[in-house]
Formats: C-alpha cells, structure tokens, sequence
C-alpha cells in the first residue's frame, strides 16, 4: 500500500527539485514547481517552508548559508543520501498511487 | 542525528526563530524582487509577497512544530504556570505541601531504615557469597567450636568459614581502663573478609596453636581514635586485658566493625585465647554452642547447595557424636546477629513499609480530593480555557504539571526532614554500655525511591480531576456560573476518596491504639520479679582476677556489707538476672535416664545460680518448699529451686517438691522450692521451664547483686559504690535501677509503639485535614443556599443537618470499616508487637472516641461558619 497524501506529494516535489536542480533556496524551489508543471502546480509559501524545516529535521536535506547570483544571501538546500533514498520510495509510492487512481476512474 | 538537531534546536531556540525570519525575509525579498521587475509597484509587490506568508507568528510556529523544543518548551510553560496558580493560593498549597511531607517523609524513613538493615550489601570489602549458618530451628542460631571446626572441614560448598562471639572484658593500661566489648574470632576472620590492617598487622589463622596460644589483640579504629589517640606506636604494646597481658598486634581499618550491622566491637581477639585460662574449655566441649559461624559459599554455589552439604554433615556428626544429636544447618543472611533480630527485624519492618505506605495512600487520596475539588472551583477557568480553543490534553497537562510540581516538592522537603531526623538516629546510640550504633543515613536508593514516589503521587493525584475535564461543557458552565451545587446532591468520586482516607487512617489509628496498649500491658505483665526499688550492681569477678575457689568468699563479703548498709531492706546474687543480655538453657532428663542425648530429654530449662536471699530481694515468691541457705554448698547434696511450669512438666498436678531430675551423667538434683513462673529471656516468651541452683555448686564469676531499697537510686549508689570498692577497688561494676537495666528487653517493643504511634499521629493529621477541607468545602459552595435557609427560619439543628451530614456519614462510615479492616489485620499486628490483639472493648471504644473527637475538631470551624451566615449580608452580595 503506497503511503498516499499532500504532504507526501510536497516533499516528493521538493526533493525531485533538489535532485535535479543540485542547490536551491525556498524561493527557488516554488519558482522550479511553477515553471517544471508549466504553472499548473503552484507550491505555497505557507506550506512549503513547514515542510523543508521537517525533511531537514528528518536528515533528508541540508542547509546552508550563501550569497545568490544577485547578491542576496539566502538558505540554500542540497539532498543528502538519506534524501535520495527517500525520493526513490516517494517517486514509488507516487507512481502505484497515480496508478490506483487511473485505475479507479476507468473502472467508473 | 535528527533527534540530535531537535535537542540543539531546544537550546538555541530564538537562535531558531532569527533564523526563520531572516530566511523568510530573504524569500519575501527576492519575490519583491521579480514582482517589481515585472512592473509591479513596489508597495504592490511587497503586499502580494507577504501576504503569501499570512501571519509570522504562527509561520514560524508552524515551522518549528515537530521540534523537541515546542514541547518541552510547552513544559516550561506549563511549570511556570503551575508555580504561579500555586502561588495564588497558598493555603490550598501549603495544605497540600503538608500532606505529601507527612506522606513522603514517612516512607523516607522507614525505607532508609529497610535499606540499611535489610537492602543494602554489607559494609565489608566483598560482601557477596557471605552467610551465617544456624540451626534450622528459629532464633537458635549458635553452634560449639567443634561442630564448627568439623563443617569448615568436611564441606566442599565453602571457600571459607570463619567463627566468632561476642564478649565482654576490661582492658587497662598503665593509667586507664575500660570496659571493652569484643568479637573474638577464628583466626582466619580477617583474611576471609578481606581486611588490610590500618597499622601493625592483622592475626592469621597460622597465629593459632591450640588453647592460649595466641596472646593477640587487634583494636578498633574507632577505639584506637578514642583511647589511644590514634597513636600508631600502640602496636607490638602490651595492654592488660582482665588483667592477663596481651600484645597489640595492629589496628583495623576505619569503618571496620564486623559483619554485624548495629554492634561496633573495640577490639579483636583470636577465640582460641581468652583473658581467662578456663574459659577455653568451649573449645573442645560439643555442647556448648555459643558461637556464631559466618561462611563465603564458592563461586557458582547455591545456598540451597551448601545448605543440603552442611546438613549431611551434620547428620554425620549427629551419628558420631550423642552432644550433636538433633544437630541441622540453614543460611541466613548475615548483618543482623544471625537469625536472633534478624526474623523479627525483617517481619518488623516489613509491617511498617505497609504501613508507612498506606499513610502515603491516605495522603494521595487527602491529596486527590483536595485537586478534585479545586478543580471543581475552577470549572469556569477551565471552561473559558476550553472555549476558546485550548485542547482537553492542554488543560489536563496544565493541571498535572501543577499536581506533579507540588509532590516533588512537597517530595523534596519531605526528604530533607527525614534526612535530618535519620542522621539523629544515626548519631543516636540506644544504650550507652553497649557498643551499639544503627547507621541508617539514606544513601542514592533512597533518594530515587523518593523521587519515584512523589512522581506517582503527583501523577496520581493530578490524574483524579481528569474526568471532571472530559465532562466540561462549556458552555453550559458559563451559563450557570459555578456549576458545582447541581453535583453535590450525587455521591461524588470526592466522597469516595474521603471514605478511602478515613479508613485507612482509622486502620492507622488502630494500628497505634493496639501497640500502645500492647506496650502497656507488656509492662504490666508479671515478670516473675518485681524490679521497682530494686539496683542492680553488676560486675564479672574475672575482671578482678578473681577465679576458682577465691570467688565464693568475695561474693560471702558483698553480701554481708551491702546487707550492713542502712536502708537496704534485702539484698541477693544471681549469676546474671532474668531478662538481662545472657542466660542459657540446658535439656533436662527424668530421674533414671541413662542415655544423655538430645532427644531423650524431657524438656529445656533455662537455669540462673543464685544465692540465698536473691528470691527475697528480687521479689520472687515461692510457692512452696524453701529457699536455699549457705549450707547448699559444694560439700552438701545438689539440690535446685525450679518454677511452676518445670513443676508441672515434671510432676503433673501432683508436688514437685522431693523428685530428683539430672542434667547429665554425674549432675543429679533434688527440688526442695518451687516458685512462680516468670520470664527470663523476652517478654513475649510463651511460660518456660527454669531452674536455680545455688551459687556455690554451680560456680561462675558473673555476679548481679541485686539490692532492694526504698531509698532513691541518686542516694543508695554512691553508698553503694564505696561499699563494694572496700572489698576490692580493681572491680569494674554497672550500677543501675533494674527498671533501667530492662530497657534493652523493651527497647524492640519500645521501637516499635513508636513507630506505630507516629504512624497513628499521621493518619491521625490527614484524617482531620481530609475531613476539615470537605466540610469546609461544602460550607463554602452552600453559603447561598444556607443563607436562604436562614433567611426562611431554619433552626440551627436543621442547618448543621443539611451541612455537615455528608462528612459526618462518610465519617462513621470509613471509620467502621477501618476497624474492620483493624480487626482483620490482627495477624499481623501481632507479629509486630507483644499481646497486640485488637479484640478488645476498650480498644474498640478508644479508636471510636479518637475517631469521634477527630472529626468534631475537623468539623467545629465549618460548622460555626454556617452557623454564623449572615443572610442579608449574602443576598445583598449576590
């Protein structure tokens, strides 16, 4: 049985971000959603910063401290082992749900 | 590692917050940023990018959710709370805090006392493996030197056995003496406990070479401390010890005193020499059992093992040796002078954990109806909380923090009175002519039983309101405004909990009640002598150097002078008077028997040589027959004085008086008196056979002189004392009043009515405080009501009914079944104290007064607070 819920989908999405985009900070991250699903995702501010404080309590990520391609200095995310590993069982899970759910609407 | 991060992020917490806010911050700018880059104003822009974030506060609250810091930071919270609502009320707090010190500080002390007598190892270097070995017989626990050389021998469970005995000497030096107390011990005693000498050396058992060999003695510590001020050129000097000189081969280390919990020797001797030449005789003599023998099982070995071992060698002996019939081993565990006070110690103290915990119990439930009603107090606190948004668990966490903060506490200080009154007792030393010391500080254990305890009765107590939470509605207690008068009409968990603590303080009460009146008739109790008026001059003529054939002349002359000594009325010797710290038993065999063992005897007899006119002085009343006289010497035929029960065991319901009985091969004796039985060793002793025999055909150089005068003791003593330094001023005495030298027998019961009174007084306390708080409870919730009453014209009568019913009911109620349950422990009370049986009307009558008085005291402030409502007052304020 897949592990199935927003949040779950959420993290799933950040840390595909992370694995293909290397280092991000927050706001990069929802930049990447948005423009990746061709503005049909948009992540929220309020869910998202909850959930990066989470997956970095839970080993999965880290953070650090750097001066952005604008001079800003921002927080920057970068996937860790634990991280990677838990995106191949979320990109799983997320697979046999998607495949549930086709499955239930061609049977209605 | 992550749990690692959330305990970092616990102390660095506002560092945490600085760094949301600078990392939101960031976001928020690089929004800005892009917005105003794709032609937003920039106040446009910075709305549309905070507004994404909706409020900082519960952002960042929400961010830090999961961390360990939310919830122990909650904790603190709650705590800080906690302290502030206790702080408001302090009379609920200071109620409260009293309970659970009473409560708390009882078990604190009891349980130091279990952990130092029973719990904790023994005070040796390697206390493991180490037990006394008695006869399976209870409270019989010494065996002769020649048993003990024989199971050290023949057993294959033991890495060693050691032997040992108490004794008494004095040991003088060139300008001081003392009356010393003494182990003297088998030679390899050290070597088995493992001890290193302080100075000098320690003996061996190669330092033993039969009777007499070993001239040695090694000093105490503490002795040496006292005596010789520390002073390490005291080894390799002679000291004299009753006179005979022995050399001071070293000192023992400090904190060494035996394997024996209370007694604190001065000094050590090997038990193969004595300070008097025949007083080794033991050594080869089978019958004598006055030794114990302390073993270290070998490593792997079971005590039941060693104890199958030990009793097949003594089925051996008892085959080979008629002194030995009947002869069996058990282990028991050491510390407590072989099983003599260690059974009752143990049962003793077990008895009063149980009852030092249900003073805790009565405390909890004082302690759960006092939350309890609180709570119900601060329903409307409790339903504005809930109403506007704090969860159930919150207001539950709340309340338990508050009941968990009281009992550590009312815990701690609990703990720092006991530990004061346990370093009294420590420091207390019972009888100043023992050498006995109770070391009962508490140690870690102690503390963390403590702890443990407060926590429970904290969670315990705080847990009791929980419900009243789950019931809350809030609303309709807004609507109401107090909400408690409707749930007074119901028996309420309160009552229950007040019902629970008067029974078990009722149970406590009576429990004190039968000690004290056990005590008192234990004091009562016919002793067989009459010791009022009676000193007692005590004195071993060894100590002298007095022996053989010079003692009976010495004694002729004590008697004579002090006999002279205006207003002595009688005056007598006994070798060592009844109830006193020694006596022996020795089997008894009909006239006509012929094979001397063990199983042939009729019965055992303890027996006493005394001198004409001791039955006088001592108030011992014959029954018939006559007392001895001088001519009952060495030269005329034996003959014995024996009590009623020797009397009837010998002869039935016909006289004793002219029947012969034999204590062995050569010792026959005739009775010629009979008188009353009396109790020589305990006062719980079931009536025992026992015989005297005159001084001069029993020899021995303990003497008592017994000397019975109306004066006070302040004025015969010094009469006395220069009286008997004319006969010989080397002759160490010990003066005092019979009733004083008594104390030692009554010191257990002593103990234990004090222990069982102050537990009374206790549950005695709680009882009122619990009843007090309800009636003064109920007074308080019905001022309104009661004031109507009042208004409408009812009488006083009729106001005390509708009040105080409810606590007089679950009064009579919880004190009825305390009795009960008082009666029903009876068992084991007895075990506790003598002649404790609460099947008595008095008794009865005596836990109902108290009881009765308790609770008018409780009720009279309540009660004259309803009677004093002032019902215009009342109306008026509402």
């Amino acid at each position: 049985m897949a592990r199935n819920d927003l949040q779950g989908t959420l993290d799933l999405l950040v840390l595909k971000t992370l694995s293909q985009m290397g280092e991000l900070h927050g706001y990069g991250i929802v930049l990447h959603i948005q423009r990746a699903s061709d503005e049909l995702l948009s992540v929220e501010e309020g869910s998202l910063y909850p959930a990066l404080h989470r997956m970095e309590m839970s080993g999965w990520i880290r953070s650090e401290w750097k001066v952005t391609d604008t001079n800003r200095k921002a927080k920057f995310y970068r996937l860790t082992p634990a991280g990677q590993k838990e995106l191949q069982s979320a990109e799983k899970s997320f697979e046999q749900l998607v495949k549930g759910i086709r499955a239930i609407l061609r049977y209605a | 590692m992550s749990i690692f991060r959330r305990v970092v992020n616990t102390f660095s917490r506002s560092k945490l917050h600085q760094e949301i806010d600078a990392e939101i911050q960031s976001h928020v700018e690089m929004r800005m940023a892009d917005s105003i880059a794709a032609g937003m104003s920039p106040e446009e822009a910075r709305r549309d990018a905070l507004i994404r974030f909706g409020n900082r506060v519960v952002m960042r609250e929400r961010i830090t959710a999961a961390d360990a810091a939310t919830v122990l930071d909650a904790f603190g919270r709650d705590l800080r709370y906690a302290a502030r609502q206790l702080r408001r009320s302090p009379a609920f707090t200071a109620t409260a805090l009293i309970t659970l010190i009473v409560g708390i500080g009882a078990n604190v002390v009891v349980f130091s006392v279990l952990n130092a007598l029973v719990l904790r190892p023994l005070d040796l270097p390697q206390p493991t493996g180490l037990y006394n070995v008695v006869h399976q017989q209870p409270a019989y626990d010494n065996h002769s030197y020649p048993d003990y050389v024989d199971f050290r021998s023949k057993n294959s469970t033991f890495t060693d056995m050691a032997a040992y005995r108490i004794d008494m000497a004095g040991l003088s030096r060139t300008d001081a003496a003392y009356k010393c107390w003494y182990y003297k011990v088998s030679g390899n005693y050290f070597d088995m406990l493992g001890v290193q000498p302080e100075h000098g050396r320690l003996f061996h058992a190669s330092d033993e070479h039969g009777p007499n060999s070993a001239p040695y003695i090694v000093l105490s510590h503490d002795f040496w401390r006292r005596h010789f001020d520390s002073d390490p050129r005291i080894v390799d000097a002679t000291v004299d010890i009753n006179k005979h000189p022995f050399t001071v081969v070293g000192v023992a280390p400090a904190g060494f005193h035996g394997p024996d919990l209370f007694f604190w020797p001065d000094f050590w001797m090997p038990i193969v020499d004595s300070p008097d030449p025949e007083d080794t005789n033991f050594l080869s003599n089978r019958g004598s059992h006055n030794l114990w023998i302390l073993g270290k099982l070998n490593p792997g070995v079971t005590p039941q093992q060693a104890t199958d071992n030990l009793t097949a060698i003594a089925q051996e002996l008892a085959r080979q040796n008629p002194a030995d019939d009947g002869l069996s081993a058990r282990l028991v565990k050491p510390g407590l002078m072989g099983d003599m006070f260690g059974d009752p110690a143990r049962s003793f103290l077990a008895g009063v954990m149980l009852l030092a915990f249900l003073v805790l119990l009565a405390a909890c439930a004082n302690l759960a109806s006092l939350f309890a009603a609180r709570t119900a107090d601060r329903s409307r606190e409790l339903a504005i909380r809930l109403a506007i948004g704090s969860s159930r668990w919150n207001v539950v966490r709340q309340l338990l923090s508050e009941a968990v903060l009281l009992s550590v506490l009312g815990g701690a200080l609990g703990t720092f009175f006991s530990t004061i009154l346990l370093n009294g007792l420590t420091r207390w030393q019972p009888f100043p002519e023992f050498p006995i010391h109770v070391t009962v500080s508490p140690d870690p254990k102690v503390f963390l039983v403590a702890l443990l305890l407060s926590i429970a009765s904290g969670v315990l107590c705080g847990l009791v309101p929980m419900r009243q939470i789950w019931a809350t509605d809030s609303a309709q207690v807004m609507k109401s405004g107090g909400g408690a008068a409707i749930v007074l009409r119901r028996f309420t968990l309160r009552d229950l909990l007040l019902g629970i603590q008067i029974t078990l303080c009722t149970l406590l009460v009576t429990a004190s009640l039968v000690a004290l009146r056990g005590m008192q008739r234990s004091l009562h109790a016919r002793l067989g002598f009459h010791p009022q008026g009676v000193i007692l001059a005590e004195t071993d003529l060894h100590m002298g150097g007095h022996s053989g054939a010079s003692i009976m002349p010495v004694r002729k002359r004590m008697l004579e002078e002090v006999g002279r000594i205006p207003g002595v009325t009688s005056v007598g010797i006994i070798d060592e008077t009844p109830l006193g710290t020694g006596g022996s038993t020795s089997p008894v065999y009909r006239e006509g028997t012929s094979d001397f063992r063990m199983s042939n005897s009729a019965f055992g007899a303890r027996f006493f040589s005394i001198s004409p006119g001791y039955l006088q002085a001592a108030g011992t009343r014959l029954l018939g027959g006559r007392d001895f006289t001088w001519h009952d010497d060495a030269k005329a035929p034996n003959v014995a004085i024996v009590n009623e029960t020797f009397a009837q065991r010998m002869a039935g319901n016909t006289s004793a008086l002219g029947l012969r009985f034999a204590l062995g091969e050569k010792y026959s004796y005739e009775i010629v008196g009979v008188v009353e039985n009396g109790k020589y060793e305990s006062l719980t002793e079931t009536p025992w056979p026992a015989m005297f025999f005159p001084l001069e055909q029993n020899p021995d150089s303990d003497t008592s002189l017994v000397v019975r005068s109306p004066l006070p003791t302040a004025e015969i003593v010094p009469e006395l004392r220069r009286t008997l330094a004319q006969i010989d001023p080397s002759l160490p005495f010990v003066f005092h009043s019979w009733p004083d030298a008594l104390a030692f027998v009554l010191f257990p019961a002593r103990v234990a009515t004090a222990a069982l009174g102050v537990m009374g007084l206790l549950a005695a306390m709680l009882a009122v405080t619990g009843v007090f708080g309800m009636a003064m409870y109920v007074v308080s919730k019905r001022m309104k009501e009661l004031g109507i009453r009042v208004a409408l014209g009812a009488q006083a009568v009729q106001l005390m009914r509708s009040a105080l019913s409810r606590p007089l009911i679950l009064l009579l109620s919880g004190s009825s079944a305390g009795l009960l349950l008082g009666v029903m422990a009876s068992q084991l009370l007895a075990q506790i104290v003598y002649q404790a049986t609460p099947r008595d009307p008095l008794l009865f009558a005596a836990v109902l007064t108290t009881m009765a008085v308790l609770g008018l005291v409780a009720i009279c402030i309540p009660a004259q607070r309803a009677l004093r409502i002032d019902p215009a007052g009342l109306l008026r304020e509402e």
